[in-house]
């Protein structure tokens, strides 16, 4: 049985996928996004390596409190240990647990016939996909995180096919994503999918700066304010008006 | 035989024992009528409730502006029939009666301890007739006492020290709940009736344990007649059973009142009163003698007299309690052991209070939760929790297994069968300073005297974990000896010179009596054991040679993190401290119970308790109850919590606590999903009939 790299587990998530969930961070992330709050999960040799028996060993010891839960992969990027996530979640689904992963999806590729067996016996096992959209904008999704975001884009594509559930999760950033210019594009871009069963849009955060401080690493957003509320609730609703438009595009052609 | 009622004050009530015998909950499970509905029948406050809140609110503010006191009684001792009647504004009152004859104004209780009743009063600005004063130092000897005349030097000592704190030698114990639904079932008389009879019939061999039973018979008996002319000063005569809803709320609340006016125990609470006083307003809802909103009105003035339970505190009082508490705990719902659950409309409009009057602290509503609770009421609460943060719950389907569905919970966790069961209230021993006594041979950390047993203190540089463990429970078995001692000594003295003779009498005769032990900082003590046991862990000596801080090499499991090499010595420290207990002779055969359940007073506890072998540096605040010291729980809450859910229950009877805070956007958010609403057009009309839902 193979091991995985694991930063830490949190036994109680509440807001990564439905329910109570243990929540594990895998170590490594290929991306480097300005707003990321967790930059201590960016390289894989800061976590323990540990096996799928031992994240199912604690799992069992707090599972009677989570109700309607399950166990949800997110880091870092879990996709860069997919191996590993693929044998927990094949050992969760043995013993009845949810599974959830949350991902960004930057290491789809669909042109890799190899890698995409990998995730179809990956997408055997889990039942649902927090998919991160950084960015619609090829760009500035470049600028934003260092790749592009044409794999993300074919991973959701992908998953529609396959009908496996996808919640959305959108981070909005002032001066960086949180502009109706990006975010209706978005939504034209989602509503052509059937598999979208939520759409979680976040707002920035500055409560990773300090990790960056304790890493000696520089916050590349020192001077950009946190997205409120309201803010947030606003770009949820820009989005679902692209998201309208393309659905009336699609029943009249 | 029937008890004898002539006012008709029965009539629709379905008979059987509690007519015969005192059994309250035989009337309850005969005839409760349970509602499973939502909250849609509620009736918001009355303008005669309005105008008199805003008085009281007004005075609430007056209060703030004075320095958290509006007055204070210098002259009256309180006692159950001291003071003349007194309003907020009569024509608005329902419900009638006050601590003294003017509200807020604390009264004056001195038989717990004069000392205790002079010091409330001048760090409050004011200052005890000196006449009361001497007639209570040098005439009539007071609880405190009492105890100062029995504790041994040891006591005192470790009183000092503060391995042993928080005690109740200077004030009233609390912790009993008298069953003031009896007043109202069936009036005084019938209670008076019934207690002549136990004294007819008690013993009469003059043992000195049949001689007291005989004298508290008595002054039981004394304290209800003094009941009765509390109701005749407000012009009614209680003396009867409560005929209408009414008159059992109001009935109901003379008895709290004569408690509360004859004790200012550090919890003085209600009992399980709602499901029992929504038998009479169904009845009279039923007759059309009242609405629901006379209904309502009559719980929102009487939660409204309970909000203004007031006591004279010192500052060290309320550091201790954080505050100005009064505990006036209210159990509601829970379900019978006949499986019906034990939720009516009252339970609904109990809690309603907090929406009509506004979110507070107390009275404490504390609800006694089973899944199998009907889902309206279910959802209320959730929905009175979200907007008021003020219900407490505990888990009924826990402890309906030891204690059956009449019971209800004094202060914030004790439960105890209404009436039939009361407790000790025994305050707590330092369990970390214990530690540390084990590792000096007894010596003070802080003061450098011997306070302990001079035992062998630890030796040379490294501490050794079996040679520590050992000392450990060593130390452990002294301090349980002299704390059940030391406890002894106060609810004897208690019992003597500051009897609860009205909470008592609404007792039955013989009471089952918990004698309720508590520990503090049980995770520093898992925690520097697992030090010493998983790193290594230095000593620090002074210049005497007492050990005063601890250098720790190494990493080691905490507390907290769900990891059973540190929780099982977790364990282990209650599970030994409670067989020492158990050794000893507890007053009144009583059953010894622990609790691990400080709430706010770790913090005082942490000020006396030197640096500690886990890394924690003098002074630093004890984690609260059996919570993981702060920042070291670092897996998240449920693994916190199964931790805490190790501690075996059989050992800590009295309750568990674990202080757990949590943001409402840490919650989880259900407003993320999409719906044919959102976007009018589904492409696939089946893709969201299964939403997923976060419960």
């Amino acid at each position: 049985m193979s091991t995985g790299f694991i930063h830490s587990t949190e036994s109680f998530g509440t807001v990564d996928g439905p329910g109570l969930r243990f929540v594990v961070f895998l170590a490594g992330c290929p991306m480097r996004c300005l707003y990321c709050h967790n930059p201590d999960t960016w390289e894989r040799t800061r976590g323990t390596e540990r096996s799928v028996e031992d994240i199912l060993e604690e799992y069992d010891g707090v599972k009677t409190l989570l109700r309607g839960g399950g166990i949800t992969c997110t880091g870092g990027e879990p996709l860069m240990q997919i191996a590993f996530v693929t044998e927990l979640f094949e050992a969760a689904k043995e013993r009845g647990i949810h599974t959830c992963l949350d991902t960004s999806g930057i290491t789809f590729d669909p042109k890799d016939s190899g890698k995409l067996a990998k995730f179809d016996r990956l997408l055997e096992v889990t039942d649902l996909i927090l998919l991160d959209i950084k960015h619609i904008d090829p760009e500035e999704h470049r600028k934003l995180t260092g790749h592009s975001n044409e794999n993300v884009l074919a991973f959701l594509q992908y998953l529609d096919t396959k009908g496996q559930d996808v919640w959305i999760r959108h981070v909005v950033v002032p001066g960086l994503t949180l502009e109706d210019r990006w975010l209706y594009p978005l939504g034209e871009f989602l509503g052509g999918f059937r598999n979208i069963k939520a759409l979680d849009v976040l707002p920035y955060h500055n409560m990773g700066a300090v990790k960056y401080e304790a890493l000696g690493l520089e916050y590349p957003l020192k001077d950009t304010a946190p997205a409120t509320k309201e803010e947030a609730l606003h770009a949820r609703s820009v989005i679902l008006a692209g998201m309208k438009s393309t659905r009336q595009k699609i029943m009249k052609s | 035989m029937d008890f004898v009622v002539h006012n008709g004050a029965w009539d629709g009530f379905q008979g059987g024992a509690w007519k015969k015998h005192i059994n309250v909950r035989d009337f309850i499970l005969l005839n409760y009528t349970l509602y499973e509905g939502d909250d849609s029948f509620l009736a918001g406050p009355s303008a005669r409730t309005q105008k008199l809140w805003d008085k009281v609110l007004g005075l609430f503010q007056k209060e703030r502006e004075n320095d958290g006191v509006l007055d204070m009684d210098t002259k009256v001792v309180s006692t159950i029939t001291s003071h003349g009647a007194g309003y907020i504004e009569k024509d608005l009152e329902q419900i009638v009666g006050l601590q003294t004859d003017s509200p807020l104004k604390r009264s004056l209780q001195v038989f717990g301890g004069i000392r205790m009743a002079v010091q409330a009063c001048e760090t409050n600005g004011y200052s005890v007739d000196p006449e009361v004063v001497d007639i209570f130092t040098k005439w009539r000897k007071t609880h405190n006492q009492g105890v100062f005349d029995i504790y041994t030097p040891d006591m005192k000592a470790a009183r000092h020290a503060g391995i042993i704190t928080g005690l109740p030698d200077a004030y009233g114990r609390g912790r009993i709940i008298g069953d003031y639904r009896r007043v109202a079932l069936y009036g005084v008389d019938n209670l008076i009736a019934e207690k002549q009879k136990e004294f007819r019939f008690a013993p009469t061999r003059m043992t000195s344990e049949n001689m007291r039973h005989r004298e508290e018979l008595t002054e039981q008996i004394r304290a209800l007649q003094e009941l009765k002319e509390l109701g005749s000063i407000y012009g009614l005569d209680i003396s009867e059973p409560a005929k209408n809803a009414k008159e059992a709320v109001q009935w109901l609340y003379f008895g709290y009142l004569a408690a509360v006016k004859q004790q200012n125990g550090a919890a003085m609470s209600l009992g399980r009163t709602s499901t029992f006083l929504d038998i009479y307003i169904e009845r009279d809802l039923q007759k059309g003698l009242i609405t629901e909103e006379d209904a309502q009105e009559l719980i929102d003035q009487f939660v409204m007299k309970l909000r203004m339970v007031k006591f004279a505190r010192t500052p060290a009082y309320n550091e201790i309690f954080a505050g100005d508490p009064t505990w006036v705990t209210e159990s509601l719902a829970g379900v019978g052991i006949d499986g019906r659950p034990l939720v009516t409309k009252n339970s609904f409009r109990y809690l309603h209070t907090l929406e009509n009057l506004g979110t507070a602290p107390e009275p404490n509503m504390t609800v006694l939760w089973s899944t199998r609770l009907p889902q309206g009421f279910k959802n209320y609460c959730a929905k009175v929790s979200i907007d008021t943060s003020s219900i407490q719950y505990e888990n009924d389907d826990l402890m309906r297994v030891t204690h059956g569905d009449d019971y209800a919970i004094a202060c914030c966790v004790s439960s105890m069968r209404v009436g039939k069961e009361m407790q000790f209230f025994g305050a707590r021993a330092n369990l970390a300073k214990c530690l540390l006594y084990a590792i000096n041979g007894g010596v003070d950390e802080r003061l450098g005297v011997q306070v302990g047993p001079k035992f062998r203190a630890v030796e040379g540089d490294y501490l050794d974990f079996d040679d520590v463990w050992e000392k450990f429970l060593a130390m452990m078995n002294w301090l349980a000896e002299l704390y059940v001692n030391t406890l002894n000594v106060i609810h004897y003295s208690h019992d003597k010179y500051n009897y609860e003779s009205l909470q008592m009498a609404l007792h039955d005769e013989h009471v089952k009596r918990y004698f309720a032990t508590g520990i503090a900082g049980l995770s520093v003590v898992a925690d520097s054991l697992s030090a010493i046991k998983y790193a290594k862990v230095k000593a620090i000596r002074n210049e005497e040679g007492v050990i005063v801080d601890y250098e720790v090499e190494g990493d080691f499991p905490k507390y907290g993190n769900n990891d059973e090499r540190v929780d099982s010595l977790a364990v282990e420290a209650v599970q030994q401290f409670m067989y020492s207990i158990r050794k000893h002779h507890t007053y009144r055969e009583s059953i010894p119970t622990m609790s691990i359940l400080t709430i706010t007073s770790n913090v005082v506890y942490g000020k006396k308790t030197g640096n500690t072998p886990d890394g924690r540096k003098m002074g630093v605040p004890l984690a609260p109850g059996a919570n993981p010291m702060s920042g070291r729980d670092t897996h998240g809450a449920a693994a916190s919590l199964a931790s805490v859910s190790k501690l075996p229950f059989e050992y800590a009877q009295d309750g568990i606590s674990n202080t757990f805070t949590i943001i409402p956007n840490a919650l989880g958010k259900d407003d993320v999903f999409l719906g044919e609403l959102d976007l009018d057009i589904e492409l696939d009309a089946g893709c969201c009939e299964d939403n997923i839902t976060i419960e």
